[in-house]
């Protein structure tokens, strides 16, 4: 199975590329930092308010404060998704960086490393700019809210992997659309963001947790934002790690196979 | 230690293409060594495998005595390398290029802040040190990647097609450069299409085909060796065709001009002038590109 599951050796160096983006990030903070907001009040206006003025309370709970943990699991997953699709792609295959980079002594695995972890981080920093926002709104409860910043981490770790995944194997940039499509969208509605999954039928109920890795970032958010903890925590928290460690192992070694010839 | 690199029957396949075909060679301390070939020869798959970014399929490698395959971040960490690409990260300004490359050797900043500017001003780009190097020329980003390739102050230069694509100016700057690096003890390896480049530059150098390496020396035996001092280059027609072959002069037909090397031109053209009735003539020396095409042919590669 050319070697997608065998553990990659990563040296800290994979820090190297992390803090090359992240440079590159601050460098141009003014596309960075405005979107979260934006997205943040979109999402507060248009659903929160706009369809939250006919439906009051889904499970007890307003409509509003509903929703607003699903608007930080979305972000969470579409930072980290985008970053290592079309940022790593483009990285890549139209900036050369990747090659530029093993001609030291970094490796491979250190580079993906690096923007996997990265794209871990975009989610983190999307998330911190919109807390304060929901904060303001108040729409979620503080100081348990806070842990949705390891939370992104982790997710957006996940996100990362998959995303690394697919650009591991697209044809071409293009290509890059059919998951966000196929994949990303349909998620972002059936995963308990902006409905109980409950409602669904019982069978796609059981797909959406499953297979749909949003759904468990979105369980987890919510017992954060509302606040409403329970045991199953740890269930969404296992499935999101094993998850994780698949698909970023995976994404190293297919990149790997497509980049060292 | 003297061998820098040793390749001993060092061999690379793909799916069903044999890109370099069992070669051996040793690059000594401190000397220029050239890699030249038609496209498709395997020079720079070579340049690939001794940069550790590409494994070896079968034979002998070392670099600084250490195995590519077994230690490559050690290796890396004493090469400086010059893509064929230039893959500049376009996010950043000629400064922050030299300073961000710095990053990936481990350099702490504030070194690698100082010797960026030593380099800048070393390729003459001290002037675009905060410019974005998109905003750059051809030639001034050629500079900025030979600048890059020296952050880390390399034991081993590997230069692949190093001015491809420059015009004179700029050609003349980096070979200039790379003399003064060539009389500070560096030890440089490189491919290039341009045979007066290698010419100028190249202490030993190998002419690779299919592969394989075809001769190896030092650019003006060469020369010698396979075609002579000069090169008597007449206008073909039947006249001086029939008196060559007449006389068993060897000669070579490219287009419409007929050549004939030799060793004493004098002679040649005394003949000639005597007795072919020649149109246009004339005398040149013998260049490494008449070595090269008479080793590698005139057909035309992809």
């Amino acid at each position: 199975m050319l070697h997608l599951f065998s553990v990659p050796t990563i040296s800290r160096r994979a820090g190297r590329v992390w803090y090359r983006n992240l440079v590159v990030f601050f460098r141009t903070w003014k596309v960075n930092f405005f979107p979260p907001f934006i997205d943040a009040l979109l999402y507060l206006f248009a659903i929160g308010m706009g369809i939250g003025t006919y439906i009051k309370e889904v499970d007890d709970v307003p409509y509003i404060n509903f929703i607003a943990p699903a608007i930080l699991a979305i972000s969470v997953m579409n930072s980290a998704f985008f970053e290592c699709t079309y940022g790593s792609y483009v990285r890549m295959y139209y900036q050369k960086s990747f090659d530029a980079m093993i001609a030291t002594p970094l490796s491979i695995e250190d580079v993906i490393a690096g923007e996997l972890l990265w794209g871990a981080t975009r989610s983190v920093m999307y998330v911190a700019i919109m807390l304060p926002v929901l904060v303001a709104f108040g729409v979620i409860s503080l100081p348990l809210s806070l842990l949705a910043l390891p939370l992104a981490f982790l997710g957006g770790l996940m996100f990362a992997g998959i995303g690394m995944c697919i650009t591991a194997i697209t044809p071409s940039i293009d290509s890059l659309n059919y998951p966000m499509f196929l994949f990303i969208t349909p998620m972002m509605f059936f995963s308990g963001t902006f409905f109980p999954l409950a409602l669904l039928p019982a069978a796609f109920q059981y797909i959406a947790v499953a297979v749909l890795p949003l759904t468990h970032i979105v369980a987890i958010m919510r017992m954060f934002t509302l606040p409403a903890l329970s045991w199953t925590i740890l269930l969404h928290i296992a499935w999101i790690a094993a998850v994780t460690m698949i698909f970023c192992v995976m994404s190293i070694n297919l990149m790997k196979k497509r980049l060292i010839v | 230690m003297d061998e820098i690199i040793a390749a001993e029957n060092l061999r690379k396949t793909y799916d069903n293409l044999t890109a370099v075909d069992g070669i051996s060679f040793v690059v000594r301390k401190g000397e220029v060594f050239g890699f030249l070939g038609p496209n498709g020869a395997g020079k720079t798959t070579t340049m690939k495998m001794i940069a550790c970014v590409s494994p070896r399929t079968s034979g002998v490698l070392r670099v600084f005595g250490q195995d590519p395959a077994q230690q490559p971040a050690e290796i890396k960490h004493r090469l400086g390398v010059v893509p064929q690409e230039t893959n500049l990260d376009p996010d950043f300004t000629s400064f922050g290029n030299l300073v961000t490359y710095s990053g990936y050797f481990d350099i702490p900043a504030h070194t690698a802040e100082k010797k960026a500017d030593e380099l800048l001003e070393f390729v003459q780009l001290q002037e675009k040190r905060n410019v974005e190097v998109e905003k750059l020329s051809g030639g001034m980003k050629r500079r900025l990647i030979l600048a890059r390739a020296l952050v880390n102050s390399p034991d081993l230069l590997i230069l692949d097609e190093p001015t491809i694509g420059l015009d004179p100016q700029a050609r003349h700057l980096i070979w200039e450069k790379l003399k003064t690096l060539q009389a500070q003890g560096n030890t440089i390896v490189l491919t290039t299409h341009y045979l007066d480049e290698a010419a100028r530059l190249c202490d030993r150098l190998v002419i690779m085909d299919h592969g394989k390496i075809l001769v190896e020396g030092s650019p003006s035996d060469l020369v010698k060796q396979h075609v002579g001092e000069e090169i008597v280059e007449v206008e073909k027609s039947a006249e001086v065709l029939a008196c060559l072959t007449e006389r068993s002069i060897p000669h070579e037909m490219t287009g419409d001009t007929v050549q004939i090397a030799t060793d004493s031109s004098r002679e040649i053209v005394k003949i000639l002038l005597e007795s072919c009735q020649p149109k246009k003539m004339l005398t040149r020396p013998a260049t490494l590109e008449d070595v090269f095409l008479k080793l590698t042919g005139r057909t035309l590669r992809e």
